[in-house]
Parts: C-alpha cells; structure tokens; sequence
C-alpha cells in the first residue's frame, strides 16, 4: 500500500488556476466520496487552502491512481485536463510522506512557520473522519503529520519572529523594555496599520493608551476604542515624557516632532529608553532623533527591514526541522512496511514456531521419553500450531485484495505481539539474496 | 597526582562542560543543555569549595598566597556570584559568559606558578580572608557587570542601526541587561568597599599604618571612584544605558589592571612572590 499525493500549490500555480480547483469548505462530503470512488483509492484526504489544494491517498496501483486522481480535479471542477496538468505535481512513497509532514510543519508555506496551515490541514482531517474517508493508514499518518508539526515547533524557533510589520514593532519593543505590561503607548494621528500595532501592544499587555487627533471627536472615538485616554493635539508634547511607545501615522506634511524637542524629553524622563515608530509617509518625526541617547525611532522600512530579517532566521530555523521530519519519516515508514501480508504471516509463524519449540523442550527435558513418545510429541504439537494458524494465514492472504486488508494485518501484529522488522534486518536479507 | 591536582582539574573539566553546554544552548537554541549547565556549574563549585576546605586544612591559613590560587579562587567567586544572580535572571548568555570567564581564569591559574613560597607572617592573620573574601566577591560581581555591558553596547549598537545579526535574537532586551548592570553594581560596591576597609585595617594591624600608597591600593582606590561615579550617577542623576554600560567596561578594565597589572608589572607589597626578596 503506498501513500500517494496529488495536488498543486502557491509554488506550482497562480492564484487564477488555485482557485479555479479549490473545495469550498462548506460542501466536502461530495467530492470525497467521488475521490473514493475510484476504483484504485483505498483512502482520502482533500486538503483545500488559499495557497494549495493537495489530496492525499493510499492506493495498491499507484501509477493508476495517480492518473485518476489527477483527472478527478480537473472534471470534478469541470475543467479541461491540459489546463491544470502543468501545475500538478504528484509524489508517492517516502516522498508523498516528507511532502505532506514539510506541509503540516509549515515549511512549504509562502512565509515559512505561519500557523494556519496545521489547523487547516486538521480541519481537512475532520471532514475525512466525518465521511469515514480516511481508514487505518491515512489516520495513523495525519496524526503523525501533526506530531510532527508539534515537535517542529517546540523544538525549533521557526515560527519565533515576527513576519508582520506590525507584530514586528512590539517584538522590538520587547527588545527594548523586556516588559510592556508598565508601558504607555501613544498613538499620534490614525491608520490602519498603526491602529492593528497598537491592538497588538494593547494584547501584549501595556498599562495604558494615549490617544491624539487632529480632530480630537476622533481621537475621543479610538480612546473609547481601545479603552484609553483622549488628549488633544495642541499639548500633546507637554505628555510625551510619560510616553514610553509612540506609534505616529498623521497626513502632515513636516515633521511634528523635531529631534530637539525629543532630547528635552529624554532628559525630563530621566533617561529612560523611549521606542518611537513612525509609519507616516511623509514621515512625522525628525530622523536624526535615532541618534539620540536612549531614543530608538524606526520608520515603515526600518520595519520592513526587521521583517526581512526575521524571515532570514526562520529559514535558518527551517534546516532544523527539515532534520527531525527525516528522523520521523523512517520511524513511520517502518511502521508502513510491517502492513504487508508475506512478512507478518512469516512473522506470525516463526513467533508460534518458537512457542512451540520452547515448550516442547521444557516437557521433554521433565519426562525421559523414548524416541517414540518424543516424536509424537513433536507432530502433535506441529499439527496444533498449523491447524490454529489455517484460518488467520488464509484471512490474511485474502485481506491482499480487500479494502481493509491493512486493519487485519495491523490487527494480528498487535493481537501477537509480533516484532517490527528493523531497516538493518532488510539490509541484511538484501545481502544475502545478493550471494544467493 | 595529588588530591588537589585531581580536584582542580575536576573542577575544571565541569567549567567547561558548563560552556559547552551554554553555548549550545546560546548558538543552536537547544533547551536542555541551558537547565543542565547550571547544574554542571553549581557542581564544579562545590567541589572547589572542598578543594579550598582540604587546602586550608593542609596548610592552617587561606589558600590564596600565590597566582595560581588567587585566580582560581576568582572563577570560583565567578561561577558564585553568577549562581545568584541565575536565581532572578535565569540568561544563558550570561552563563556563557560567566563559564568561559571562569575557564579562561582556570587555565591562567593552571599555567601559574604552584610553588608554595614559606608563609609570610603578614598573611596570618584574620583580615586576609575576610579582605580577599570581599575584594574578590566583588570583582566578580563587576565582572558580571562588565558582561551585560558589553552585551547592552552590541545590542544598543544593533537596534540604533536597525542591521541585525544572528546575536540579536539570542541576546536579551536592553532593560535586562541594564538592570543586571545595576544590580551587579549594587552588589559589588559595597564588596569591594567591604575589601578596602578590611585591608586598611589589616594593614593597620600588622605595619600601623591603614595605607601606604603602594601601586595596588591606588589603583584600587581609582577603580573605586570610577565605580562610585557610576553609582552616583545611577541614582542622582539618572544615568542608565549606554554611558552605564561604558562606566562598567571602564571600571573592569581598571579592575584588571589592578588585579593583574599591579601583580604582574608593578611591585608593591601586594605581589607576594616577590616579598621576601624585599621586605617592606
């Protein structure tokens, strides 16, 4: 049985083919119950995102099913084949399981480490059990797929920096005071982006928000907002040595506020560091602020600048998690292969052989028995073992051909406790089928 | 090999295993090491705790007469005084930097000569410890002090300039490491102060005189004032920052120089190894 991914991604395709193939969320159970249909898929998955839809299969005849599956997108979305062939890419075996557990973990994503995609893919995973598409192998698989999610994010820092302008301020405030929660935020002027980073310092836990307009109705208006106090624009200065953060986006034209009078405050602070962002353009404060002692002013592309960074070492990040996802995919690929039928009847012989043998020792070694009873013993213990195992073994070489062939297999492997092979065990069967 | 021999180089081997673990802590972001390495630490110190407990017993007075036991017994008021601070700030950076101070002192100390000069009389008596006691506290605590100095320039330096390097991520915020710079000041002033005065009367008590200008002392008193200028500026002034973390570098430099300058370069009543060629 093989696990199988088909499927196109922000990577392959534009967003003009994207969502021509994407699944509304809000009708899953068609589509897959068509995907089961086909004759070649046992289980699966639609996984239907902004940014990919994927589905994931297991299948018996992988170069068939992919085929199927392929044109299962195409006309179950009524398109024509050629259209979308080009940006479709399908992957089996150990690489259809690095791709998909890369996809969990967040490294295949247009900003490595964002978080959506693990919820996403659960939700996904919600809808097969719903529909019951998903059997043995693909339920095992996506709960390994969010193991694994889970370890790459504790134990790497990929998803640690701020990848957003606006986060990104209040991780460098971090960097500067360590603790908001005794902070002021003034917020000069209004703006999207200065009002999405002043919800984030006001999340973050800071003790209060000021708020100055132009007009001061408005600034009134996001004082109730964000639960802060109003202060008119006219003596706004005379409050800004109590001010630690100040987030300034207004439409005029010259600064507002000169490097001067920010040294006088400084110096009536006492020193104490003080974190200026300026997201107007033009811009509101005077540059030559950041040279003064204490001051740090960061402008929209100093910010930016921040981002870009922080994207640098999540990539680093990113190399880490690559390393556990190959120590997880051999863990379950040893799993997957213990679901064949020829090695779990082996093994289920040779455990019920040694019982055999073991026992049988242990009776002859208490009772000196002639050669006669000893060989009666023998047969009759042999002829006991083949009788119970005649009904498992042919069971199971049917379950070959049966949908649910791999829950028999898993099933006598945990009922008998048998082993699972080792990769040096193969290894050692390939050598000596090599000298044979 | 000898006792001590085997208990120094236990010693070391658990400093250094301290900054492996540290840095990998530090470098490659890995959890455990960081929580080990304090253990590792805290170990090294007791055990050289005992090596000064069976030294003292051996030879009936503190062992820190000669250059090899003086900086041995500054990486262990090192490892002390980093352990109480690691109780509030719990930084690895620190530990990193605490533990390849105390290596780096170690192997000096390691390289310096061993031999046991006969005992001057002036160093029995019972100011010695208490004065090397509290000189050597306290030069460890501005030695954490000058760490998070020169931690808080280079993370200064980056958030001014907005380029930031792999460092930025692994150091902590400039309000963390100005308060460890305050609180190791607050610590190893009165220290040090504590040393100087338990000298003078030391010296009172064997030569009559509480202070004789020797090339030590006055380098002793100047890294003093700078230190008071600090904390003078610190609290009446509101210095903080920047210029704090400057004072600290300055007054660790002059530290040193005091410490191992005076002893290596200079000749005074300090340098003990040369006392009795030239009794004062």
């Amino acid at each position: 049985m093989q696990i199988l991914v088909v499927g196109l991604s922000h990577k392959t395709a534009p967003v003009e083919i994207r969502e021509k193939v994407a699944f509304p969320p809000t009708a899953m159970g068609e589509p897959l119950h068509q995907m089961l249909a086909l004759e070649t898929i046992s289980e699966g998955i639609i996984v239907s995102t902004c940014n990919r839809v994927e589905l994931y299969a297991t299948s018996r005849e992988p170069e068939r099913a992919i085929a199927q599956l392929q044109h299962f997108l195409a006309d179950f979305h009524q398109l024509p084949f050629t259209q979308i062939e080009e940006h479709l890419y399908d992957l089996r075996g150990e690489e259809a399981i690095r791709h998909v557990l890369r996809v969990a973990a967040s490294l295949d994503s247009m900003v490595i480490g964002e978080p959506q995609i693990l919820g996403q893919i659960k939700t996904a995973y919600g809808y097969a059990s719903e529909f019951k598409t998903a059997g043995l192998i693909l339920n095992r698989f996506m709960h390994k797929a969010f193991s694994v999610a889970k370890r790459v994010r504790t134990e790497t820092a990929i998803a640690s920096n701020a990848v957003s302008v606006s986060f990104a301020a209040v991780e460098l405030a971090r960097k500067i005071f360590s603790n908001l929660e005794d902070k002021t935020v003034m917020l000069i002027g209004a703006g999207e982006m200065c009002e999405l980073a002043a919800r984030h310092f006001i999340n973050n836990g800071v003790a209060e928000v000021l708020v100055t307009n132009r007009t001061f109705a408005r600034a009134e208006k996001l004082a109730t907002e964000f639960k802060g106090r109003a202060v008119s624009f006219d003596n706004f200065r005379d409050q800004l040595h109590q001010v630690d953060i100040v987030l300034s986006s207004t439409g005029a034209p010259d600064y507002i506020l000169e490097a001067k009078k920010l040294s006088e405050v400084i110096r009536l602070r006492r020193n104490k560091p003080m974190f200026l962002i300026d997201i107007a353009v033009p811009r509101d404060i005077d540059p030559k602020a950041n040279k003064i002692d204490n001051i740090y002013l960061y402008d929209v592309d100093d910010l930016q600048g921040v981002v870009q960074a922080n994207l640098k070492e999540r990539k680093k990040e990113a190399d880490k998690a690559e390393a556990i996802i190959n120590e997880e995919i051999l863990q379950f690929y040893r799993w997957l292969s213990t679901l064949e039928v020829k090695p779990t009847v082996v093994a289920l012989r040779q455990k019920l052989e040694d019982l055999r043998q073991a026992e049988v020792k242990k009776t002859l070694a208490s009772l000196t028995a002639d050669p006669k009873t000893t060989k009666a013993i023998e047969s009759l213990t042999r002829a006991l073992v083949n009788k119970i195992l005649h009904q498992p073994t042919s069971i199971l070489k049917n379950a070959q051909n049966s949908e649910d062939g791999e829950t028999y297999i898993d099933a006598v492997r945990t009922l008998f406790d048998l082993p699972t092979p080792k990769p040096e065990d193969s290894v050692v069967t390939d050598e000596t089928e090599l000298k044979k | 090999m000898s006792l001590n021999i085997i208990l120094f180089k236990m010693v070391l081997l658990c400093y250094l295993t301290a900054t492996v673990l540290y840095l990998l802590h530090v470098v490659a972001r890995k959890e455990k090491p960081g929580q080990i390495a304090r253990w590792v630490l805290l170990g090294g110190a007791l055990i050289q705790f005992v090596s000064f407990i069976l030294r003292y017993t051996q030879l009936g007075y503190t062992p820190v007469t000669n250059m090899h036991e003086s900086l041995a017994f500054f990486a262990w008021c090192l490892v002390v005084i980093f352990l109480l601070f690691d109780l509030r700030y719990r930084l690895s950076v620190m530990g990193a930097f605490s533990s390849v101070l105390a290596v780096i002192t170690m192997l000096g100390s390691g390289i310096a000569p061993r031999a046991v000069e006969p005992l001057n009389p002036a160093l029995n008596s019972w100011w010695f410890p208490l004065h090397v006691t509290f000189a050597f506290l306290g030069n460890a605590a501005f030695a954490l002090a000058f760490g998070a100095g020169v931690m808080y320039l280079l993370q200064d330096r980056m958030l001014k300039s907005k380029r930031f390097s792999t460092l930025y991520y692994r150091l902590p915020s400039l309000d963390t490491l100005d308060s460890i710079n305050y609180r190791a000041l607050t610590f190893g002033f009165p220290l040090m102060t504590l040393g100087i005065i338990s000298g003078a009367a030391w010296a009172e008590s064997v030569w009559g005189t509480y202070w004789s200008w020797d090339p030590k002392e006055t380098w002793a008193l100047m890294t003093w004032f700078v230190y008071a200028a600090l904390l003078h500026g610190r609290l009446s002034i509101g210095w903080r920052g920047r210029r704090a973390a400057i004072f600290a570098i300055i007054g660790f430099i002059c530290l040193l120089f005091t410490f191992l300058g005076a002893n290596l370069l200079l000749n005074g009543m300090h340098t003990f190894e040369a006392f009795q060629s030239k009794p004062y």
